[in-house]
């Protein structure tokens, strides 16, 4: 992903025009830990232009969250150390910017939502004064502007009466609204890109109906970029321009939503797609994803899906894959990608 | 002998709300089943599901006899057994088993796997002799695919997906008839959860079991059903084949539900029409009148706030509760 890329020039900070939303360029995070390094980043690429939604996917432990949390700066460092690669919003590498100068980006420029919506949220503060105080700190509004904004989000994410909401706090509030409320907060700065970190996992499947609905009117009314990290599969496919799979670290398929469902572009994504129970269809037995995935202490050598692959050959125990490149706008980690786009 | 192995009738289980600190006072009732009805018969899967806070794992605690039931009637193999007390009970232990949700939480993390397995048989030694168990357990680690070599490991040295086998071999060591399976695969990767289900559908026609299989997920529900119960606050609204459930679905709690899981194929995106409910779940301390759903029914008019609609056949093959039910298919 560099030719058609405008890097900064080393050691340049501050926003370059015409450079893209987000860029995560070839990103390296360690955690070490008593048992060893854990690698869980190992060269993560990819981008997102305002008003596109990039879905990724991955099982737990393939690095998606790690990657979200470098992004906002939130990452738990000790353990995590970054030992590569660049974050780029809108072409300053975040990576490099003053803790001050990462502090205004978070929020205004990068906020995020979390699966969790109840321990994301502080017990002991009304729901509205959680949304008012970055209004008044970042924006230097008054209690009583603030708490007029508050209602006007809380009102933005439909929540009900939200004059009376306003003062509840977040034990008085169900589970689909607690999601509302966090989406309301994560909006109050007028973010230009949004990550939204499981956002309905812990949600009933009607209530994540109403919650997907929601992200997505508003990101096509605000034109944000959306990172939407997900397991699911399903939940993927109703909302994503574009997917980008994630397995051991590593991002190993990346491809427009239409055509990765149509045909995988790597045989994990393949795996995935089959290892899948449908409520439309009804089959007996489920094609599984032998082993499990790999320990990040002991990433296996080569491909590191290769221990568990179908069309495993001598090749991707020796050597670790490329990102291939077997159509316009795909890529694929895989020696044989070519091989399974043409169906051979 | 009867093909229903077990009978369950207006089975109810209400939890107290108490306030007060020092004389506690019994303000209300969570209202968590209100009267289930349903039969399971031998050899097949009953699927039930449901939104959090429906009943549905409380439905496998009462079963269990883990909770004692408030009123209504349970019979396995035709004997009432919300009644049984000590070795009866135990007997009845021997022939249902439960297979839990988290796979973190409900293993011992300080007992072996041999210890965990083999516990049941220190309950009923009648099963296994005292030399022959270890011999058992590995077997029946075996059997759910996993390595007998690690008989001595801790939970904590197994993934989730091994730690779930490890609660399934537990759940078989009495050779039971029935396993009540509470979300047996929602707490692990997809990957992961495609190996489990495969296990207990292998496991079902080795053993001849029979399962009651609770989830939220509308998909893993029917890939391992044969029928299907959906409940909504305490009731089961509508029951029926898998087949008819899914494809000619009656109650608009169902045909909502249904409607809402994501399909993985993005080229059906708006293709497919969902049907979107506005709202919450109302609290089950105080249901509303007549038929529960009501609230939020876009169907619903005055006869649905004062009766309650009953639980019968009114369209199609299958029965469902609700004055207005009609088929509707929404799965593409």
């Amino acid at each position: 992903m560099s030719a058609n890329t405008t890097k900064p020039a080393p050691g340049r900070t501050g926003p370059v025009p015409g450079a893209p939303l987000l860029e995560v360029d070839d990103l390296f995070v360690e955690f070490r830990t008593r048992d060893g390094v854990a690698k869980v980043l190992n060269g993560v690429s990819y981008r997102v232009e305002a008003g596109e939604t990039l879905a990724v996917l991955g099982e737990s432990g393939s690095g998606k969250s790690v990657t979200a949390q470098t992004i906002m700066g939130i990452l738990d460092m000790p353990p995590g150390v970054i030992t590569g690669g660049e974050i780029r919003f809108h072409g300053e590498n975040l990576l490099r910017a003053s803790t001050n100068r990462r502090r205004e980006v978070r929020g205004s420029g990068i906020a995020m939502i979390f699966q969790d919506a109840l321990s994301a949220l502080n017990p002991v503060f009304t729901v509205g004064f959680q949304i008012e105080e970055q209004l008044r700190v970042r924006r230097g509004m008054s209690r009583k502007d603030a708490r007029k904004r508050a209602i006007e989000l809380l009102d933005l994410v439909k929540i009900p009466n939200p004059k009376g909401r306003v003062r509840q706090y977040p034990h008085e509030f169900s589970g689909g609204m607690r999601q509302r409320a966090m989406i309301a907060m994560s909006l109050a700065l007028d973010p230009e890109m949004l990550i939204a970190d499981e956002p309905t996992t812990a949600l009933d499947v009607t209530v994540q109906a109403q919650i997907m609905d929601l992200l997505k009117e508003i990101q096509v009314e605000r034109h944000m970029g959306l990172i939407l990290i997900t397991h699911d599969l399903g939940v993927v496919a109703e909302v994503a321009d574009r997917i980008a799979v994630m397995y051991a670290g590593r991002i190993v398929e990346q491809s427009d939503a239409i055509s990765l469902y149509r045909r995988p572009g790597h045989p994990y994504t393949q795996a995935l797609l089959d290892s899948l129970p449908r409520l439309d269809l009804k089959g007996t037995e489920l094609n599984t994803i032998k082993g499990l995935p790999p320990s990040l202490i002991n990433i296996p050598s080569g491909c590191p899906f290769h221990p568990r692959c179908p069309r495993v050959q001598d090749v991707c125990k020796t050597e670790v894959p490329a990102q291939h490149r077997p159509a316009p706008g795909r890529l694929s980690a895989c020696h044989f990608a070519e091989e399974l786009l043409s169906g051979e | 002998m009867s093909d229903n192995i077990i009978e369950v009738r207006d089975l109810v289980k209400h939890f107290p709300v108490r306030v007060g600190v020092l004389f506690k006072r019994t303000v209300g009732h969570v209202r968590a089943v209100d009267g289930v009805s349903f039969d399971l018969k031998r050899g097949e899967t009953l699927g039930v599901v449901g939104e959090s806070g429906c009943g549905k794992s409380t439905l496998a605690q009462v079963l269990m006899r883990l909770e004692p039931a408030t009123g209504g009637s349970v019979k396995f193999e035709g004997q009432e057994i919300l009644g049984l007390k000590g070795s009866a009970l135990r007997k009845l232990r021997r022939d249902i088993q439960i297979v839990l949700q988290d796979p973190y939480t409900s293993l011992n993390p300080r007992m072996t796997v041999g210890d965990i397995v083999g516990e049941p048989f220190e309950i009923h030694p009648e099963v296994a002799p005292k030399g022959d168990r270890r011999k058992k357990v590995q077997d029946l680690l075996d059997v759910v695919g996993l390595n007998p070599e690690h008989i001595n490991r801790y939970p904590h040295q197994f993934s989730g997906g091994q730690r779930q086998r490890i609660g399934i071999a537990r759940a078989l060591a009495l050779r039971p008839k029935v396993i009540v399976c509470d979300e047996p695969v929602s707490a692990l990767d997809v990957s992961i959860q495609a190996q489990v289900m495969n296990l207990l559908g292998d496991l079902q026609n080795e053993f001849g079991l029979s399962y009651i299989f609770i989830a939220h997920d509308l998909s893993v529900v029917r890939h391992l059903s044969d029928r299907v119960a959906v409940m909504y606050l305490g009731k089961v609204v509508e029951i029926g084949d898998e087949t008819a459930l899914y494809e000619h679905p009656t109650h608009p709690y169902t045909q909502a539900l249904l409607s809402a899981v994501p399909v993985p194929d993005p080229e059906l995106r708006g293709q497919r029409q969902i049907i979107r409910l506005e709202g919450d779940v109302p609290s089950p301390v105080d249901p509303p009148s007549g038929c529960r759903f009501r609230t939020r029914c876009w169907k619903a008019q005055e006869v649905c706030a004062q009766e309650e609609p009953e639980l019968m056949t009114r369209v199609g093959a299958h029965p469902s509760a609700c004055h207005f039910a009609e088929e509707k298919s929404v799965v593409p």
